[in-house]
């Protein structure tokens, strides 16, 4: 069969682009949208800026690394808004009925799971980036002063936050609208593991081997080395990088694994609780 | 002669217990329209889906375009599409911007003009900056048959294409699929519960009845094959029984 008179032939681009344009289209509509995306960072941020100050004059751990909480609250946010914008914009299809609409389009799966990772990207510079610049003039610590470690530590942990969201997409997709609050609740379970506050040396010996099998423990431990030390531990960056390639890919065939089930099972029309 | 449009052989699709398509096999030729009749869980909208690539048979095969569904539904999909009010588009972006984002995930050329072109055919000028979650029935039918011809499919599913039209813009809109099947040579395949409709598009009709093709043919020859003044005769005649059809003409004569 020839090009299509009316197409101009395959893009995976220009439809992972569409999907994009989809949800600029959303928050552009709606200013809560925009507001409740950094609303939670920030606020985050005033509490342990606060905290900070207070151990300032307590601790002389933090004496040594004033910006480590802020820091730690919003590379842990940058972890939940990249989860959030991967699981939620999916959400967003299911709530709109418009999940079938989709996938008869010529939108490949894998070209879906590209474009939530792009949409979660801008969610995600969206919600805590206000929050990061806000934190200069308030307690005078710029998270950008870190230089080149902030963008492996920021890449490295919104990538852990997509591996999380294709998981959420997938059992959403697999047992419905019944099962949307893992999107804003699945991520905690990381979060004492991943040492976002404290060193995982911390946690008790049998439960650090788990610690240390997340991308996120070796991304919080690196940024400490950072603030403290003034290291940028290659070691530690070259296995967050390795953990976050195989569980991306986990996620990932798992995600797709559950849209084979669902067009099995006709789940994709069959959009509901 | 050329490859028909869809070519439906021994499909079953089975859910649990439920055999919802129980071995069909049809053909709808480019340029004609095909009506799929049936009364609730006959199997129109399990059989649809396949077509459309969302669901995958238990058995059986479905080519469509000359491609083979269950393994190269890519190549067909750019040049597919389909309307039904069992789906819905965003609610908070507008009709432009909705019909926007599926001009380029079907990769049309000239987006902008396509749409426009759209506005002025089905008339919906008026209402292409509001909100899709603000429209009427009517208006929202007219939208998702807007984006069902984005790329100018050369097969089109149709579930209850004139659902909430008032009579006037449902008979413009028959009108209008009926010309753009002939310009474009394109296959029209129906799933209707308005025989009306069903009576003036379509060349060929199958009868489903629980996952079964109970009977098909041109809907003329249906009407004088049973004796009846109307399609819809026809499918009471065939959904209910003889006996069924002769209870309401009883009850009709008192």
């Amino acid at each position: 069969m020839t090009a299509h008179p009316a197409t101009a032939g395959g893009n995976p681009f220009r439809r992972m682009g569409a999907l994009v344009l989809r949800n600029l289209y959303l928050v552009r509509s709606s200013w809560p949208r925009v507001i409740e995306m950094a609303y939670w960072p920030t606020v985050q941020m005033i509490i342990w800026g606060f905290i900070t100050k207070f151990f300032l004059t307590h601790s002389s751990w933090l004496v040594e690394a004033a910006g480590a909480l802020i820091a730690a609250v919003l590379l842990w946010d940058t972890m939940f808004r990249g989860n959030l914008g991967v699981a939620v914009s999916f959400l967003e299809e299911m709530w709109s009925r418009n999940l079938a609409q989709i996938f008869v389009a010529p939108l490949r799966p894998w070209e879906l799971v590209g474009a939530l990772t792009g949409i979660s990207l801008i969610r995600t510079l969206i919600g805590v980036v206000p929050a990061a610049v806000l934190a200069i003039p308030l307690y005078d610590y710029s998270i950008f002063a870190m230089g080149l470690p902030l963008l492996a530590f920021f890449t490295n942990i919104l990538v852990m936050g997509w591996s999380v969201g294709l998981v959420v997409a997938g059992i959403v997709l697999r047992f419905g609208l019944g099962a949307e609050g893992l999107a804003w609740l699945a991520i905690f379970a990381f979060a004492p593991l991943s040492g976002v506050y404290y060193p995982i040396a911390t946690l008790p010996p049998w439960l650090q081997p788990v610690a240390w099998a997340l991308p996120s423990s070796y991304v919080f431990e690196g940024m400490r080395a950072v603030l403290f030390d003034g290291v940028f531990r290659w070691d530690l960056f070259a296995w967050s990088v390795g953990l976050n390639a195989l569980y991306l890919g986990l996620a990932a065939a798992f995600f797709l694994g559950m849209f084979r089930v669902a067009r099995h099972r006709g789940l994709l029309l069959d959009v509901g609780e | 002669m050329s490859e028909p449009a869809v070519a439906v052989d021994g499909l079953y699709k089975r859910f649990g217990p439920v055999m919802a398509v129980d071995g069909i096999g049809f053909t709808v030729p480019a340029g004609t329209t095909a009506g799929l009749l049936g009364g609730n869980g006959a199997g129109k909208t399990t059989t649809l889906s396949i077509l459309l690539g969302l669901l995958l048979p238990t058995a059986g095969a479905v080519r469509v375009l000359g491609h083979d569904m269950l393994t190269r539904r890519f190549r067909a999909l750019p040049w597919m599409n389909f309307s039904s009010p069992y789906v819905d588009l965003p609610h908070r972006l507008s009709v432009r911007e909705n019909l926007t984002v599926y001009g380029h995930l079907y990769g049309v050329r000239g987006v902008r003009r396509r749409i426009t072109q759209l506005a002025e055919e089905l008339d919906m000028g008026a209402f292409l900056k509001r909100p899709v979650g603000r429209l009427s029935a009517g208006q929202k039918t007219r939208v998702a048959l807007a984006k069902a011809l984005l790329n100018r499919p050369r097969l089109l599913l149709l579930d209850e294409p004139t659902a909430s039209l008032d009579p006037d813009t449902a008979d413009r809109v028959r009108t209008y699929l009926e010309r753009y099947r002939d310009a474009h040579g394109a296959a029209l395949l129906l799933a209707s519960h308005n025989m009306a409709e069903v009576e003036r598009l379509c060349d060929d009709v199958k009868i489903l009845h629980q996952g079964r093709i109970s009977d098909e043919g041109p809907p003329g020859d249906l009407i004088r094959r049973y004796g009846r003044e109307t399609l819809e005769e026809v499918f009471l005649h065939i959904a209910r029984g003889r006996d069924g059809i002769a209870y309401i003409y009883d009850m009709e004569d008192r």
